[in-house]
């Protein structure tokens, strides 16, 4: 346990470090709050809740949780640190869950600093606030998902930019396998029990579940068992990359 | 005593090459063993997988009895590694370094300054505790490498290369350092440095093309060089002729050899018949004349030449 605090927390004071931190929280709010407003038209539908806002996080993650999981294990490899850091004491599966760990909450500070969006709706109306606590929580663990993704294929590479277009590549085909327009598309040509397991491996459909503030325990479960899985994962890749 | 660090029969293939082949060697509590060899001969492999940071193609190896595959944990608590090129965060601090390490290594809270503190000072890190490491020059991070391999008073050190890019003044205190910790620890340490080993390995292991192929202590290797025990002898040029005659009517000398050196003189290198001592002889046969001899000494490079002979010769098979 120990071990995997410490992990955790050099790797998550390393996103400080740099001004990759700073650069990635006010291009993340920037990018957020624009689609709100301009794409989402959030003002203009006069609806007092976070509908739009939430409905954009699949396909901001798409592209921002790549960028923070790119380097967790890419960087380590290309810097050769890896060889530091896999002979010091720390058992595999600590350092492969501190690392998520830390991109995760991370990830959740940028998500947690969007407050003023709620703040707004609460000014403007009377939003339902179990909805809206539902439906960060819902982007707080798909963040997680697409970071366990990004994790594994990080592990997988010693190139970030390799890393950053598998991951993207990756994520996509499990949020869009769930989108209206794709199902839309394919089930002219499959059958309806291959379509109901698209959806059930895909990330939308138990996403919109909950943004609806439906917290069921089978989305839950969902979530965390993506995020279990590609963990697991991430160790077989790093182990397998011991054999060199 | 227990074998601290044992290597048994260790193999490595990468693709078709074979990297390492079949490499047996242990070493003992108060061993320091100089691992030799020219560039990619398989040392730095070898000390992966004694590390178990990769996983030997076929073969085992442990570390204070712990087998680095099935029981990692314990082997990595009591080693100190320092890996090849000695990586290490560029973001970190020193400070910062040594300190992620000692919480990694569940240093006791009260202990951990103190380790801390000491292993900077035995590394004399002091004046770059609180810059990047990015932004130190190669010997600091090199001994910024050294104080985390130490940090912890671990029972075996790996050591890929410790004094590479270290200036002298560096290099005489890293040696220091290893010869005054060695009495109570195993220790490999790989160098291309040849007066590396004669100073502070108790045993030199020769590898060349992933196979060993010399094993013992650095006096032991070196008498299996003709040089062994050759002198040199450095007069002016115009004297060289005169002098050669003399040494070569020797019985005790089985070769002489010379090399030019600057400002007119010339050195000679005698060597003895195998296992005669030549120093009296030469120094009386020379002296008789006047040949203006500029020193005599004993020639100190048998074991570079022997390691020349041995790496060279398998190259060149290699080539062939």
């Amino acid at each position: 346990m120990g071990a995997l605090y410490t992990v955790a927390k050099r790797e998550f004071a390393g996103y400080f470090a740099t001004p990759i931190a700073a650069i990635f929280l006010v291009i993340f709010l920037a990018v957020s709050a624009a689609f709100t407003f301009f794409v989402g038209y959030f003002l203009e539908r006069g609806n007092a809740d976070l509908q739009v806002f939430f409905n954009f996080h699949p396909w901001l993650y798409l592209f921002f949780a790549p960028a923070l999981s790119m380097r967790l294990w890419a960087e380590e490899r290309r810097q050769g640190t890896i060889e530091l850091f896999l002979t010091l004491p720390i058992p595999l599966w600590a350092a492969v869950l501190g690392k998520f760990l830390a991109a995760w909450l991370f990830l959740g500070l940028a998500l947690s600093l969007t407050f003023p969006m709620w703040m707004t709706v609460n000014i403007l109306g009377q939003p339902d606030n179990g909805v809206i606590l539902a439906s960060y929580l819902a982007s707080f663990l798909m963040a997680g998902g697409y970071l366990a993704i990004g994790s594994c294929l990080s592990a997988a590479t010693k190139n970030q930019v390799i890393a950053f277009v598998l991951t993207v590549t990756v994520a996509f085909i499990f949020t869009a396998g769930g989108a209206g327009f794709l199902t839309d598309l394919i089930s002219e040509f499959v059958g309806k029990a291959v379509l109901d397991t698209i959806a059930d491996i895909s990330i939308l459909p138990h996403f919109n579940q909950i943004v609806k503030g439906v917290i069921a325990f089978k989305d839950l479960v969902y979530f965390i068992a993506l995020i279990a899985a590609w963990l697991l994962a991430a160790m077989a890749v790093i182990d397998y990359k011991k054999a060199g | 005593m227990t074998d601290m660090i044992v290597a048994d029969h260790l193999v490595k293939d990468f693709g078709q090459k074979r990297a390492v082949d079949n490499v047996s060697l242990t070493v003992k509590r108060g061993e320091v063993l100089g691992f030799l060899g020219p560039n990619g001969a398989g040392k730095s492999t070898t000390m992966k997988m004694l590390t178990g940071f990769l996983r030997p193609s076929a073969g085992r190896a442990s570390i204070a009895g712990y087998d680095v595959a099935t029981a990692a944990m314990s082997a990595r608590k009591v080693l100190g590694y320092l890996p090849e090129g000695a990586p290490l965060y560029p973001d970190m601090t020193p400070w910062s370094l040594l300190h992620f390490c000692a919480e990694v290594r569940n240093l006791p809270s009260d202990l951990r300054q103190k380790r801390i503190i000491e292993s900077i000072e035995r590394t004399n890190l002091q004046s770059v505790v609180m810059q990047p490491i990015d932004t130190l020059s190669k010997g600091f991070k090199r001994r910024v490498g050294l104080a985390q391999a130490l940090l912890h008073d671990p029972e075996v050190l790996i050591l890929d290369e410790p004094t590479d890019g270290l200036d002298p003044n560096q290099k005489h205190e890293v040696r220091e350092l290893i010869r005054e910790i060695a009495p109570n620890k195993a220790i490999i340490i790989s160098t291309h440095i040849l007066e590396e080993v004669d100073a502070i390995c108790s045993r030199a292991v020769i590898i060349a093309d992933g196979k060993v192929i010399a094993d013992g202590a650095p006096g032991q290797l070196a008498e299996r060089s003709p040089l062994f025990n050759a002198l040199s002898v450095v007069l002016p040029n115009e004297k060289v002729s005169q002098a050669l005659s003399i040494l070569e009517a020797q019985d005790q000398v089985q070769e002489v050899r010379s090399q030019t050196l600057a400002d007119g003189l010339i050195k000679l290198i005698v060597v003895p018949v195998r296992g005669k001592l030549i120093l009296s002889i030469v120094t009386n046969c020379l002296s008789e004349e006047k040949l203006d001899i500029v020193s005599i000494r004993p020639e100190a490079t048998a074991l570079e030449d022997l390691f020349r002979q041995l790496t060279v010769s398998s190259d060149k098979r290699e080539a062939a």
